[in-house]
């Protein structure tokens, strides 16, 4: 089914597979080292990491449906058949339990594995290893198995694609001990958080998200270095305000930041955390913001029910509950399968308007309950 | 007792020595008709024109293709009791050539409107389109009564419209519309309808195949243990090449013949599973002979050739209601489309397609049916324009529809909406009168 990369005629989106640029100069090179000098897709972001890890390392290798003669259902592994051939990019039959147990084995005998599930819901068949031969290995075994092993792919809501194909895994797999579950949300993420996965001893969970392969962010001179790394459990603030701080992760980052520059505009500043982590959870990150702001809106594509929001306002409660201005504010998709209509997937999905009047309400500028989307 | 029935049912498909299969041509309908003759012409993999990295895998192959050619006279055996017993020589009456002919052509017109409707933006998602297997849905499934089960893929519209769904309901719910059979809720890949038992659109691989099984199993059930002595419900399961490798078509072959079930394991053999070739994703490319490893016949057919099929469907359909077991069908087939409708399909050799495009089934049928004077020209050009007529209101009736309304988000959900539980009020969320205006905001 799929997908493989939308090539809807009439929907003019841009050709996912221009994977001819690879790196595109925003300013003329002769401007020099700018911060800003240049873009990249978060498809190419995450390209590049794996080309590069797998050519540091020789115990990195890829495994996973369609990854190595199609170069990847959305393209992420285009090249690297080529490069470092069918031993290393291997192409395997629609067995994700096996498949993925067979990627486990691997890591147990100090190989670096990266499986890719074509999405992530297809990771439902293969949890068994996941969670039973992968996260609770080392624990026991008492630290003589570790698994140093990445699974990883698009997860959360596409477009169109129905109740089994769109779900959000972060606070499935975040309720994991022995997991680390990471969701970048733009190239400088996904590049320095996947080699930091692969370079990890543990099981991580790398949760990408189809809708943001082909955007485009700014990218650093640091962070095309291929020395380039960013720190597991770490948060990053993506935009500093001080009324009211807003949680979120992978795609709801592009979202929350478009809130809050609407809220600026009505006078209100609002921080925008990007957890980039899931668990470890960035706790110090997120109290911090929210001892300084006493607001908090948390957002994910997720259920509602024991989501990631759910835990986040566990920990502010726990740790900050004397900080805390207006009751916590929790943006989710909502409690149902996601509907094929797209009339009704648009209402079943966050949406900027709902943390727009989120972040309103918990500012005390409510507007009535009734009007949620 | 059950052992020495799959002990029997095994040995249906032993095959045969090899020597005794070259003079097996008894019939002037052998084009259609002799499963050997198609052996030989598009002998298992050989209208594969796949390169196999590995020199090892080409030696297998070849080894595959004189073992299936033997066992296919198995099928031909099944077929000539037949043919001795009836007394005409033609493979289809009139009436049921006309059915099927108008089936193959509503299943490929169907499919072609959605490429249109889905490049206009009326559809959305994963598309995904079953030109060219035609054969293998209407040569199966025409054979069914109401009672009897199908449970499909992703790959469903067809199934669906043989199987009886209005086209209008199908089409409907790719549109998103609420005179859908799901009401715009399932999507192109999830079509479900309870009066035609149609029990899913499954869009996971393999996933579809327990749930096949547990509906024979409940024919089974309620025949034996509720005692309900009528019913011989036959459930038929459709999937890829690509989901044989899933583990979840092992277990059912297991538990299906272990428990003798009502079920027709139906592959659908297009060689490609997305861009990987079947010859690279499976160590023994021949599927059907799963089937004796686990108690059960095994067959391979043309699934170009919708008369073919149907003998082989009789057959296994019979068994399955005879109480006698499951049956495993390998279809060989093709699609003449890329994977979905956002497949760019690259991968696969322009000479591969030509080979098949020249078999297509519904050009095959229409020739069979002229030859034999089962059908006028006129009269099968009659069907097609009654099947645009179909397909133009068809659209027509999904266009007009309604868009779900914004309460339908929290409908469905649960068959009893006190799922939702108690709100803060003490009451039961659903039966707030507003309940249906938010989306479960908990
Ligand atoms: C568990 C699972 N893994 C992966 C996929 C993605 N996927 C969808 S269709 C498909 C190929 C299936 O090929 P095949 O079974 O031969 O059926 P065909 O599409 O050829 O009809 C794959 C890998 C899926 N739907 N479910
Ligand atoms: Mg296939």
């Amino acid at each position: 089914m799929f997908g493989i990369i939308r090539q809807k005629v009439s929907a003019g989106g841009s050709p996912p597979l221009a994977f001819g640029q690879m790196i595109r100069p925003a300013v003329s090179a002769w401007r020099g080292y700018s911060a800003a000098a240049k873009q990249m897709t978060v498809r190419e972001a995450l390209n590049t990491a794996l080309d590069e890890e797998m050519s540091a390392d020789p115990k990195v290798f890829l495994m996973g449906e369609e990854v190595g003669e199609y170069q990847g259902a959305y393209k992420i592994s285009k090249g690297l058949l080529d490069k470092y051939g069918p031993e290393r990019v291997l192409d395997t039959p629609i067995t994700e339990a096996g498949f993925t147990g067979i990627g486990v084995g691997a890591a147990y005998h100090g190989l670096k594995p990266v499986v890719e599930f074509m999405t992530f819901n297809f990771s439902m068949q293969a949890m068994d290893h996941i969670i039973n031969s992968a996260a609770k290995s080392n624990y026991m075994s008492a630290g003589q198995i570790s698994v140093p092993i990445v699974f990883r792919g698009p997860n959360g809501a596409a477009a169109g694609v129905g109740a089994q194909h769109s779900q959000c895994y972060a606070a499935w797999y975040a309720s994991c001990p022995g997991l680390k579950v990471l969701a970048p949300y733009s190239s400088e993420d996904a590049r320095g958080l996947l080699k930091a996965a692969i370079r990890d001893p543990d099981p991580v969970v790398f949760l990408e998200n189809e809708l943001l392969y082909g955007e485009v962010f700014p990218i650093s001179a640091e962070v095309l270095d291929s020395s380039f790394c960013l720190p597991i459990g770490k948060a990053k603030i993506e935009r500093e305000g001080k009324d009211v701080t807003i949680t979120a992760f992978s795609k709801m980052v592009g979202y929350a930041l478009k809130a809050a520059e609407i809220l600026a505009k009505e006078g209100i500043s609002a921080e925008v955390i990007n957890l980039r982590s899931i668990r470890p959870l960035d706790r110090h990150a997120i109290n911090a913001s929210v001892r300084k702001t006493n607001r908090l809106v948390t957002v994910e594509e997720g259920f509602p029910q024991h989501g990631v929001g759910a835990e986040i306002c566990a920990s502010v409660v726990e740790e900050s509950f004397g900080y805390l201005d207006a009751p916590v504010e929790r943006i989710c998709g909502a409690d149902v399968p996601m509907p094929y209509a797209a009339n009704l997937e648009r209402i079943a999905l966050p949406q900027v308007e709902d943390i727009v009047r989120a972040s309103k309400r918990a500012c005390y500028r409510s507007v009535p309950m009734a009007a949620t989307a | 007792m059950a052992a020495a029935s799959a002990f029997s049912a095994t040995k249906f498909t032993q095959p045969l020595p090899l020597n005794t299969t070259t003079s097996r041509s008894h019939d002037k309908h052998q084009s259609f008709f002799d499963p050997l003759k198609t052996t030989s012409s598009s002998s298992s993999f050989l209208g594969s024109t796949r390169k196999l990295r590995l020199n090892s895998a080409s030696k297998f192959n070849h080894l595959a293709n004189s073992n299936r050619r033997s066992a296919v006279v198995a099928v031909s055996d099944v077929v000539k009791e037949k043919k001795v017993k009836s007394t005409t020589n033609l493979l289809i009456t009139k009436e049921e050539g006309l059915k099927v002919y108008e089936d193959m052509i509503l299943g490929r017109s169907f499919e072609d409107m959605c490429a249109q409707m889905y490049y206009r933006g009326k559809m959305f998602g994963f598309v995904h389109l079953y030109n060219g297997q035609e054969a293998v849905s209407s040569g199966f499934i025409k054979l069914l009564k109401q009672e009897d089960s199908v449970v499909s893929t992703y790959r469903d519209h067809v199934h669906a419209l043989s199987k009886g769904v209005p086209a209008r309901a199908v089409m409907s719910e790719l549109f998103g519309k609420t005179t859908g059979c799901c009401r715009g809720q399932g999507g192109s890949m999830h079509m479900f309808s309870k009066e035609h038992n149609l029990l899913g659109g499954f869009a996971f691989i393999g996933e579809g195949i327990p749930v096949a099984t547990g509906a024979a199993f409940s024919s089974k059930y309620r025949r034996e243990v509720l005692k309900q002595a009528d019913c011989d419900h036959v459930t038929l399961a459709f999937f890829g090449d690509g989901t044989c490798n899933n583990g979840q078509f092992f277990e059912c072959l297991n538990m299906a013949a272990l428990w003798k079930l009502p079920i027709v394991f139906v592959v659908e053999n297009n060689l490609w599973a997305i861009g990987m070739s079947h010859l690279r994703a499976t160590s023994d490319p021949e599927i059907w002979k799963k089937g004796p490893a686990f108690g059960m016949p095994g067959v391979h057919v043309d699934g170009m050739d919708v008369l073919k099929v149907r003998e082989v469907a009789k057959e296994a359909i019979g068994r399955a209601r005879r109480g006698e077991g499951p049956t495993l069908v390998e279809c060989e087939t093709y699609r003449f489309r890329g994977h979905s409708l956002a497949d760019p399909d690259e991968l696969r050799d322009p000479a591969e397609k030509a080979h098949y495009a020249a078999r297509d089934p519904i050009t095959a049928l229409k020739k069979y049916m002229i030859e034999n004077s089962l059908a006028s020209e006129a009269e099968l050009k009659a069907i097609e324009k009654k099947i645009d007529e179909v397909l133009e209101d068809a659209v027509e009736f999904a266009e007009e529809s309604p868009l779900p309304s914004r309460s339908q988000l929290l409908e469905n959900v649960f068959a009893d909406p006190r799922g939702f539980g108690i709100g803060p009020d003490g009451q039961y969320r659903c039966e707030d009168p507003k309940f249906t205006e938010g989306t479960a905001h908990v």
